[in-house]
């Protein structure tokens, strides 16, 4: 295949996966938070100590981890309907890959929380903070470093997974790799997505580390 | 498990109050009581005049504005200043922005920090760090200050830095302070009076006056450090302790000089506790206790405080019966009941 006609193929494989990995990683991030937030709080000696609602959400989680995402993918399909009207397309890609990834980043918020010194929430409690401020002004901020360095591994998985979202005609980088690369044996196009792939992820780890770096006043 | 029973600790308004023991005794979990950072499962915590339990949670938690605390690791937010630090507990209270940045400086300066407003926790010394703890825990112009083991991670004249600094606030702003503490040195530095905790309870407690006056108190023996007492058959080993007034007075050689006997000092040692001077001697005199008796008594008519050394039990001297579990914080008296 000649350069004039990859281009235009890879240019929206590109956007494509940008689309697909970008808005899944803003929804992933949102409720990833939230349920490593819960998952801290509910444990035991945790703020809101509730060791049923604890071991359901981490129940869940484990559930939601230990799927393969291509099983993932299809099975959420009549949910994935539900919630965007329709299974096929790279939006549709995007529901899988964000209930693939909220549990996984949810880990990552929790360890990242769990950081946080505890004679720093004791003061905060003993100032008379509320269970809200500490968690917004005490933990959340406290953990920035280590929340930042957990969405770039999540950003990164989330690249890796969106490989597969051609099976529901997600298209995407991985895609164009299976369909041109892989199935047609067009190794230039297989080398050029692979050439993507990496800069893309080099470029997400090394924005991640300067922010990790930036936020942290070690 | 049970961290702490029947403990009965009333802290005078505009005292310094030390809870000595090692670790595990129990002292943290009683100094958490205080703010019901644990809620004791049975039991009175009176602060300030108010019960803290009876509390709902919005008003425990501004009741705990006015109570200032200090942690053994500090317990700064890494992620802000330490102007930042100080005007947290202000903006849990809400005290608007304008204020907040007045109030802090009077606070960093107070503490002796003004300089170092822009810097970060992870920029600035354990004593600094501890003294941004200091501004951070009197920013809502507490009456009473917890201190969980303030000084155990500084060094010897840090310590003694912190340690002026606290009994300077008592001082100047009245402010009452619950201090606990492993180290004797910080109960003979600041306190004015303390208790031995073990296994969850006190074993002794007052004001350090009476305990170095108390025969056999351990708290006392901790103060002051004599050797162990020598094996002297047929003669009366005996430790002396002079309180206020008494130091100023040759009790000992008007002894000697009027009773006409040899009095030998085997150690002694003279120390400020709690501000005033304190001194302790190990002396002997010649023939058994029972030979002695009068001249013992003269020693505590004149308001020296005597023990024969070798009568001494070992034993721990109890306080009292076992009330369930009461802390009265800087309460007047008649408050605490």
């Amino acid at each position: 295949m000649s350069w004039t006609e990859m281009a235009p193929l890879l240019r929206d494989a590109t956007v494509d996966t940008l689309y697909m990995v970008g808005v899944s990683t803003l929804l992933t991030a949102v409720f990833g938070l939230l349920l490593g937030v819960l998952l801290v709080l509910t444990d035991r000696g945790g703020l809101l100590t509730a060791p049923l609602v604890n071991r359901v959400l981490g129940a869940i989680v484990n559930v939601g981890r230990s799927l393969p995402f291509i099983i993932l993918l299809i099975a959420l399909m009549p949910f994935t309907r539900l919630v965007v009207g329709t299974t096929i397309d790279s939006t549709a890609a995007i529901v899988p890959l964000t209930v693939g990834a909220i549990p996984f980043y949810a880990r990552l918020v929790e360890a990242a929380l769990r950081e946080v010194d505890r004679d720093v929430v004791a003061a905060a409690k003993a100032m008379g903070a509320s269970v809200r401020e500490i968690v917004v002004k005490v933990l959340l901020r406290e953990a920035r470093p280590g929340l930042v360095a957990g969405l770039t591994v999540t950003v990164i998985a989330l690249i890796g997974y969106s490989a597969m979202a051609g099976t529901v005609g997600g298209g995407g980088l991985g895609d164009v790799a299976v369909r041109f690369g892989y199935e047609r044996f067009e190794t230039e196009v297989m080398v050029a997505t692979v050439v993507l792939l990496i800069v893309l992820v080099q470029v997400v780890q090394m924005l991640g580390d300067l922010m990790a770096r930036r936020l942290s006043r070690r | 498990m049970t961290a702490v029973d029947g403990v009965d600790l009333h802290v005078r308004a505009g005292e310094v109050f030390g809870v000595l023991g090692r670790s595990g005794a129990g002292k943290s979990t009683l100094l958490r009581c205080v703010n019901l950072l644990e809620r004791p499962d049975e039991g009175r915590v009176v602060v300030a005049g108010r019960e803290l339990p009876a509390l709902s949670g919005g008003e425990l938690r501004r009741a705990r504005q006015g109570i200032g605390m200090i942690h053994q690791h500090f317990g700064l937010l890494g992620s802000r200043t330490v102007a930042g630090n100080v005007a947290f507990p202000l903006e849990v209270m809400g005290v608007p922005r304008a204020r907040r940045a007045e109030r802090v400086a009077e606070l960093l300066e107070l503490v002796g920090l003004a300089d170092h407003a822009k810097a970060y926790p992870a920029q600035i010394s354990g004593g600094q760090k501890q003294r941004v703890g200091i501004a951070r825990a009197l920013a809502g112009e507490p009456k009473v200050l917890l201190s969980d083991e303030a000084t155990s991670a500084l060094d010897p004249e840090t310590t003694d830095s912190i340690l002026e600094l606290l009994r300077r606030l008592n001082r100047d702003l009245g402010l009452t302070i619950l201090l606990i503490t492993h180290e004797m040195n910080v109960v003979k530095r600041i306190c004015d009076a303390a208790a031995l905790m073990r296994d969850g309870r006190f074993t002794e407690s007052g004001p350090l006056r009476e305990l170095l006056a108390r025969p056999g108190s351990e708290l006392a023996r901790g103060l002051f450090p004599l050797p162990p007492v020598p094996h002297r058959p047929g003669a009366t080993v005996a430790d002396v302790t002079f309180v206020g007034a008494a130091t100023g007075r040759p009790v000992i050689s008007t002894l000697a000089r009027e009773h006409d006997v040899d009095v030998n000092i085997l150690a002694g040692a003279v120390e400020t506790v709690g501000g005033a001077p304190v001194g302790r001697l190990r002396i002997e005199l010649p023939g058994p206790p029972e030979g002695n008796a009068q001249h013992l008594a003269f020693l505590r008519e004149a308001g020296l405080t005597v023990e024969v050394a070798s009568a001494v039990p070992a034993e721990v001297l109890r306080v009292g019966g076992a009330p369930p579990d009461v802390a009265a914080v800087g309460t007047s008296d008649e408050e605490a009941k």
